[in-house]
């Protein structure tokens, strides 16, 4: 049996390297990942503290529906990013600074 | 040897991950965050969750992987070459701002790990033998609790995925009308 901290550790270092491609990448493809890496810790810490809850497990079934809401995030993100290029042929986040129509 | 193999499987993770934000190429770096992923999902095996591993790697490997890679290899060809025209490196240069931040929040982090506050919560539920062990069966009850408790959480997020999914399209479309 795992300790649950070493699950923490683990999802705090995936915690931290995605919000460096949060704040450090010049694409928001890999800003995506970035914020994916981030839902992915926050899915650890839910499923390692599931382990104590034996009858109601609401760790896991939190994690579900976590999955489920980054999916369909992910889809909407990637078809603004398309959206984005097409208006401004560039998805650089520092580049983009204006939300009016060419 | 559990824990051989569950060192070994962080140690991908993180390395990978690493490699994934430090990559320059986004294709590349796509195709290694199948492996972050797919490590995470052994990472959940190990914390007794098999369900939710099954359902990263359907979700995540096979649906949202593959749609990035759809978004970004298929629909834009353009996008693709002006990012791979920018730069011929293999490895881009760091931040070294953002560094700093996030590895000041990762000492906050395991500092606080090396001395972890234990919930109430918990050491009740080991005192009154409530820990889930490997050999019970996580599925069953999570379909019951989904069934029950959880029902109309359920049928929600059928209805706001599918309004996603729809948004989606119709945000992505090709014509110039909004």
């Amino acid at each position: 049996m795992i300790a649950t901290t070493h699950f923490l550790v683990v999802s705090a270092f995936l915690f931290c390297i995605g919000m460096y491609a949060v704040l450090a990448k010049k694409n928001a493809i890999m800003v995506l990942i970035g914020i994916e890496l981030m839902v992915n810790a926050a899915v650890i810490n839910l499923v390692a503290f599931s382990k104590f809850d034996k009858i109601n497990m609401e760790g896991q079934i939190t994690a579900l529906f976590a999955i489920v809401i980054a999916a369909s995030t992910v889809a909407i993100t990637l078809s603004l990013i398309l959206r984005v290029y097409r208006y401004h042929k560039n998805i650089d986040p520092n580049k983009i600074t204006e939300l009016k129509e060419k | 040897m559990e824990a051989a193999i569950f060192y070994l499987i962080s140690a991908t993770v993180i390395i990978s991950a690493l490699i994934v934000v430090s990559l320059e190429n986004i294709a590349r770096a796509l195709f290694l965050f199948f492996v972050v992923l797919l490590g995470v999902a052994a990472l959940y095996v190990f914390a007794l969750a098999d369900f939710v591993a099954i359902i990263q790697i359907m979700v995540y490997v096979g649906g949202v992987l593959i749609l990035m890679l759809f978004a970004f290899m298929l629909s834009s060809k353009e996008l693709l070459k002006s990012i791979e025209a920018k730069e011929d490196r293999f490895i881009s240069v760091p931040k070294w701002s953002a560094v700093l931040m996030c590895s000041l929040l990762l000492a906050i982090l395991l500092s606080n790990a090396r001395e972890l506050l234990i919930p109430t919560w918990v050491i009740e539920s080991i005192k009154s033998k409530q820990v889930l062990s490997s050999t019970d069966n996580t599925i069953e009850n999570i379909g019951y609790q989904f069934m029950t408790r959880y029902v109309f959480q359920f049928e929600f997020i059928s209805i706001f995925l599918l309004a996603a999914l729809i948004g989606a399209t119709h945000i992505a479309r090709k014509d110039k009308t909004l």
